[in-house]
């Protein structure tokens, strides 16, 4: 089970306690009716989807019902940070080392082994 | 001594010749004596070693919520410092306290019935108090080791060190959503939904047959 660091209570919770809520820092437009069509689909339909490090909405839905933001690796599903809501995004480059698989994803296979830059035979 | 039970569906006619072709496989080994014959009632203990489960009488309820500018206010018309932090509670020592719930949501319960709404009334800082007196039902696990089985549904760390005394918390019971509250070492109170009430009875009654075994 993941443990999952509220920032509103302060401590590690188990998973069972939330609820994800899709990719955080989605900005609606404060004008919805004055925009174009293709700049409304990207709101509301496209999302990043990457390999790797995603932002993302969650909620501790059955503790203290707040919403709040994660960093989390989609290659490890390891939260790399956790931060409430209206907080700015934490940098990423601070989570490389710490961020496992994440840091290879989306590298071409035959680059794969070349990991620490020189360690190829 | 325990029973020999063949695992296999033969009959037992045929279990000495069935045994005589069960090729000597080690990781066969010593099964036999694992197998023992269970009775349809074992484990079960009619009054558990010490284990409890109450139905709280009614009380008084409101959900309370307020910005942090109202909660001085509102802490001075409970007649208790309302808790700030999270997992913290509070109490007047006369049957009333109140639940950290959120950053501005509390559960406030009086024991003795009094009327939480009234005590509020007068409160002209900005905030919500809604009586939620028979929306909940409250039930009690009391006796020593309480919290395995609170434990048997809920995820949380319920060691004294993570979960000290008058610590509160929503959270999960099995699939139900419950406020838990921790009055004393060896008791916790359970705050669930009236329509979930009959579902965490049922539970908890089964989770401290288990915690007594």
């Amino acid at each position: 089970m993941l443990l999952i660091r509220c920032p509103y209570c302060e401590e590690e919770r188990p998973e069972l306690e939330f609820r994800h809520a899709g990719e955080a820092h989605v900005v609606r437009s404060s004008d919805m009716a004055e925009i174009s069509d293709e700049a409304f689909e990207q709101f509301f339909f496209i999302r990043s989807n990457p390999k790797g490090i995603v932002f993302e909405r969650w909620r501790h839905l059955h503790g203290c019902a707040r919403f709040f933001n994660a960093a989390r690796d989609t290659v490890s599903d390891r939260f790399l940070a956790t931060y409430k809501a209206g907080e700015p995004k934490p940098d990423v480059s601070k989570f490389a080392a710490d961020a496992g698989p994440a840091a290879y994803a989306n590298v071409p296979p035959a680059e794969l082994n070349d990991r620490e830059g020189g360690a190829k035979q | 001594m325990p029973t020999q039970i063949d695992v296999s569906n033969t009959s037992p006619r045929r279990t000495s010749s069935a045994k005589q072709n069960v090729p000597a496989d080690p990781s066969h080994k010593g099964q036999d004596k694992a197998l023992r014959r269970t009775g349809p009632l074992d484990g079960r203990i009619a009054v558990p070693g010490g284990l409890s489960l109450t139905v709280l009488p009614p009380a008084s309820r409101l959900s309370l919520r307020a910005p942090a500018g109202s909660v001085a206010d509102l802490s001075a018309a409970l007649g208790m410092d309302l808790p700030r932090s999270p997992k913290t509670s509070a109490s007047d020592g006369k049957g009333r306290f109140a639940l950290w719930l959120g950053p501005d949501e509390w559960l406030v319960v009086d024991e003795a019935g009094g009327d939480l709404v009234a005590a509020c009334r007068a409160v002209q800082a900005l905030h919500s108090a809604v009586d939620i007196s028979h929306r909940n039902v409250g039930l009690l696990v009391s006796g020593q080791g309480a919290a395995n089985a609170v434990n048997a549904g809920c995820p949380q760390d319920l060691s004294l060190q993570a979960f000290p005394v008058g610590a509160c918390s929503r959270t999960v019971l099995g699939k139900i959503e419950m406020v838990l509250y921790r009055p004393s070492a060896d008791s916790f109170r359970i705050e669930c939904w009236r329509s979930f009430a009959d579902y965490a009875h049922a539970f908890l009654a089964e989770a401290i047959a288990d915690a007594s075994a």
